[in-house]
């Protein structure tokens, strides 16, 4: 929950300091841990499986496409855990990424901005939408389900309705594709050509884990899922905290916004719808708890891979497309199950 | 002597890394009243779950009407006569009565194809008409009151052909005329020949029902007393392992003069009408009343909890607008809830983190980030200050016991440095040793010049603590006493005076 920067202070520890040691390393080897420790085997399993089934596979172009792929999803797992983490849920993370997107074409395309504008639009406007959103939950009590629900619709359509339901392209702002394909690391170490939008991926990885560990607004997310009207007793204003807590997802979505309108060098106004489900999918699959109250960016990064990687490798071994979504609702349940199993040992 | 419903011998079972239970006897005789006592953790519960086929045991006999038994489940325990009533009622809020006690069997019609409702409600009210409880099989029993809704639970394991009860702490919930009650309905169980093992907190009630009392200790068997012919005194250091020295109330003690809260003409809803009531700087106020009078309505009001709908609140001489929780944290006003898991602590947060929770803005670096060092000092400093016992300060809360989470809470409040304190119900469900050190920790808190209101639905509790006593009835203040002139027999009768009674 917090990091193990300290050890317990020597009086504090009302027994011997064993268990106080059992409980530093149970950060480690704890639940949670154990949890993202299957999800990573499972991880490698496939990876060698799929090596082995395809020769196409573990290829570098592959790979690329995997990685390319997972960018996106992992970017909207990392939002759509601070939320799950507060026992809420975000079903607009998909359309709204993609009106994040749209909002950058109008800004680049449209109005002729430079790309800094671009990129601060995108995520003033995740960031607008995510506020939005938390009001309607946290000052007039909607269910986060219907809130965002109805959030996923009204955005859908604003996207239509500012592009007229056409794609805005990037074609006059050079050098945008390169947001998220580029690699910055291949330019100084050319066999590793990690695209930016990877990288992006991970730099936001760490700046969500710190803020979700080591700051105030982290572990209000924590108090919120765990036991919110404790939190309001304890005089902690929960409204602002969740509101903030989905202002945040809102700008990280817009993040996502801004790596898939750079992939494909276009803001597609019909895309989007679906992405949400498999945002929560890598959540789950990460080991975060729909009840709320625990959760891990490490997890979710890696159930966006396993979610990818897993696709990717059926498709390349020439499973039909539909077989690929009935598989991935069976990984999804698995995991979950394993879970539940886990924890019913623990 | 008659066989024995259950009799259990040197039973044992463990956990991973615990010993719950080691050689335990027991046994229960047609129509008695068997009291199962220990502090928290002493493995009463472990050996109420083997009882009702929760847990298996590891090792040791069990003999059920003079037959070794096993149940695999709680199903089984239950088809051979074995009753449980949790301390949370295990019934469905949206349901009717009837529903709820036929719930998996109802009676069936048109070729099993439709429910016969007709036929459970006239079923039902045989049954609660047998018990001679009187309770409408038609209410949705949201609707009913908590002791209701315990009768309705006990009518529903009684229609099971019951032949032995398991209590637990079936009086927690209950004001002194449902506790009658229930005690009525126990000696008619009684009379039916059923054994009734009753697990309880409290010392008293054992004497107005019990035969016998069975004593554990860490999960040791440590002995079966009759309860007619055994001073409470014994029972008690039988359950701590030492002779407890009781608090006596302490005469020196003076509030100092400062006025530190002062609540003028505060109304809340149905159950704070009128409130006015002042505290100093050192004192112990306890809010004595019925269960239901508005004790706690009266706290959650002044603590902004639930919105006042007019009224002043003073603290410390000055006017403040308390209009959330925020807002009286801020002034330094703390609540303690009666109902600790759900109001006052994350439970699968750790220690630290729920010290901390009120006062999280002292330590965040650049405003943002947490000093988890000092997070972990200061929590380190209350749980020696407060004898938490805890393995780590990185344990979640949801592991230590009802009075290690209790004082978890006040160091919350402490953390936060507040100077007036609403303890609610601030012993309920703790052991007798703990109990004694929450009475301990209320006197020194009140010694450093700390403002406190206790409520207590325990009167001994009330008359030994308080340095003056407001009771309230109905959303009143009606009455206030002085130690000196306070008696169990006055309370209650300012705590009755309904005005709905002279009607």
């Amino acid at each position: 929950m917090e990091p193990n920067t300290a050890t317990p202070t020597e009086q504090a520890v009302a027994d011997t300091s064993a268990p106080a040691k059992r409980a530093g390393l149970n950060r480690f080897f704890g639940a949670q841990a154990q949890q993202k420790l299957l999800a990573f085997l499972s991880l490698i399993v496939m990876f060698i499986f799929f090596s082995f089934a395809s020769p196409y596979f573990a290829q570098t172009d592959n790979i690329l496409a995997i990685m390319q792929a997972t960018a996106v999803d992992g970017v909207l797992g990392i939002s759509a855990t601070f939320v799950i983490i507060t026992a809420g849920i975000d079903l607009s993370v998909g359309t709204l990424m993609t009106f994040c997107a749209v909002m950058t074409g109008v800004v680049l395309t449209n109005w002729g901005m430079p790309i800094w504008l671009g990129v601060i639009a995108s995520i003033a406007t995740g960031a607008f939408c995510g506020s939005v959103s938390g009001f309607l939950i946290a000052k007039l009590k909607i269910p986060p389900f219907i809130a965002t629900l109805g959030m996923m619709w009204a955005v859908k359509g604003l996207s239509l309705v500012v592009t007229g339901a056409r794609p805005i392209y990037f074609n006059d702002t050079p050098n945008f594709d390169m947001i998220s394909q580029a690699s910055l690391i291949g330019y100084f170490v050319p066999s590793v050509p990690i695209p930016n939008g990877v990288l992006i991926l991970f730099g936001l990885a760490i700046v969500a884990s710190v803020i979700l560990n080591r700051t105030a607004l982290g572990r209000y997310t924590f108090a919120l899922g765990s036991n919110e009207e404790a939190a309001r007793l304890s005089g902690v204003n929960v409204d602002a905290w969740k509101i903030a807590v989905y202002c945040l997802a809102g700008a990280i979505t817009g993040i996502a916004g801004l790596i898939i309108a750079s992939r494909l060098n276009s803001a597609q106004p019909a895309l989007g719808q679906g992405y949400e489900l498999e945002a929560i999918a890598a959540v789950v699959i990460g080991g975060t708890s729909l009840a709320g109250g625990t959760g891990t960016i490490l997890g979710t990064i890696i159930g966006a891979f396993i979610m990818n990687v897993l696709l990717n490798g059926l498709r390349i071994m020439s499973v039909s497309q539909e077989w690929q979504i009935v598989v991935t609702g069976i990984i999804i349940i698995l995991a979950v199950y394993a879970d539940i199993l886990r924890r019913k040992r623990a | 002597m008659p066989t024995p419903i259950i009799s259990i011998d040197r039973v044992s079972k463990s956990f991973p890394g615990v010993r719950a239970l080691n050689d335990v006897r027991f046994e229960l005789l047609p129509g008695e009243v068997h009291a199962l006592m220990g502090e928290n953790g002493a493995g009463k519960s472990t050996l109420m779950k083997i009882m009702a086929g929760v847990y298996t045991r590891d090792s040791g006999t069990i003999l059920y009407n003079g037959r070794e038994v096993s149940f695999g489940n709680p199903r089984e325990a239950q088809a051979a006569g074995v009753g449980i009533i949790h301390q949370e009622l295990q019934l469905m809020n949206h349901l009717t009565v009837a529903q709820n006690i036929f719930i998996g069997r109802e009676p069936r019609r048109a070729f099993g194809l439709l429910l016969d409702e007709d036929k459970l409600n006239r079923d039902a009210a045989a049954l609660l008409a047998h018990l001679n409880l009187t309770i409408d099989p038609r209410t949705v029993v949201g609707d009913l009151t908590v002791a209701k809704q315990q009768m309705v639970e006990i009518a529903k394991s009684f229609s099971h052909n019951s032949r032995m009860l398991i209590m637990d702490e079936p009086t927690a919930a209950l004001n002194n005329a449902e506790i009658a009650e229930l005690f009525k309905m126990i000696r008619d169980f009684k009379s039916r020949g059923v054994g009734i093992i009753y697990i309880s907190h409290k010392v008293d009630e054992l004497r107005q029902i019990s035969d016998r009392v069975t004593v554990l200790r860490d999960g040791e068997y440590v002995g079966t007393v009759p309860t007619a012919t055994t001073k409470i005194e014994t029972i008690i250091s039988m359950m701590v392992g030492r002779t407890l020295t009781d608090v006596a109330r302490d005469t020196t003690r003076k509030p100092r003069d400062e006025v530190a809260l002062e609540v003028k003409g505060l109304n809340c809803g149905a159950l704070v009408k009128d409130v006015s009531f002042s505290l100093k700087r050192g004192e112990i106020l306890g809010f004595a009343g019925l269960m239901g009078a508005g004790r706690t309505e009266v706290a959650r009001a002044v603590f902004g909890a639930d919105r006042a709908q007019s009224g002043e609140i003073w603290v410390a001489g000055k006017k403040v607008s308390v209009r959330s929780p925020r807002d009286a944290v801020a002034v330094g006003v703390g609540y303690l809830s009666e109902d600790r898991k759900r109001f006052g602590l994350a439970v699968g947060m750790d220690v630290a983190a729920n010290v901390v929770m009120a006062s999280l803005w002292r330590f965040l670096s650049l405003r943002v980030f947490l000093r988890e060092r000092a997070i972990l000092a200061e929590a380190g400093k209350f749980v020696k200050l407060l004898r938490i016992r805890t393995p780590s300060l990185t344990q979640e809360v949801r592991l230590l016991s009802g009075g290690n989470q209790q004082k978890v809470v006040v160091a919350k409040w402490l953390a936060r440095d507040c100077e007036v304190l609403f303890f609610d119900e601030p012993t309920r469900g703790i052991d007798v040793g703990a109990k004694a050190e929450i009475y301990k920790l209320l006197r020194e808190l009140a010694d450093q010049g700390k403002a406190i209101v206790m409520i207590s639905s325990e009167l001994p509790e009330i008359l030994r603590m308080s340095d003056r006593i407001i009771v309230v009835c109905e959303g009143r203040i009606t009455g206030e006493l002085m130690p000196e002139e306070a008696t169990q027999e006055r309370i209650m009768q300012l705590a009755t005076q309904r005005e709905t009674m002279a009607a």
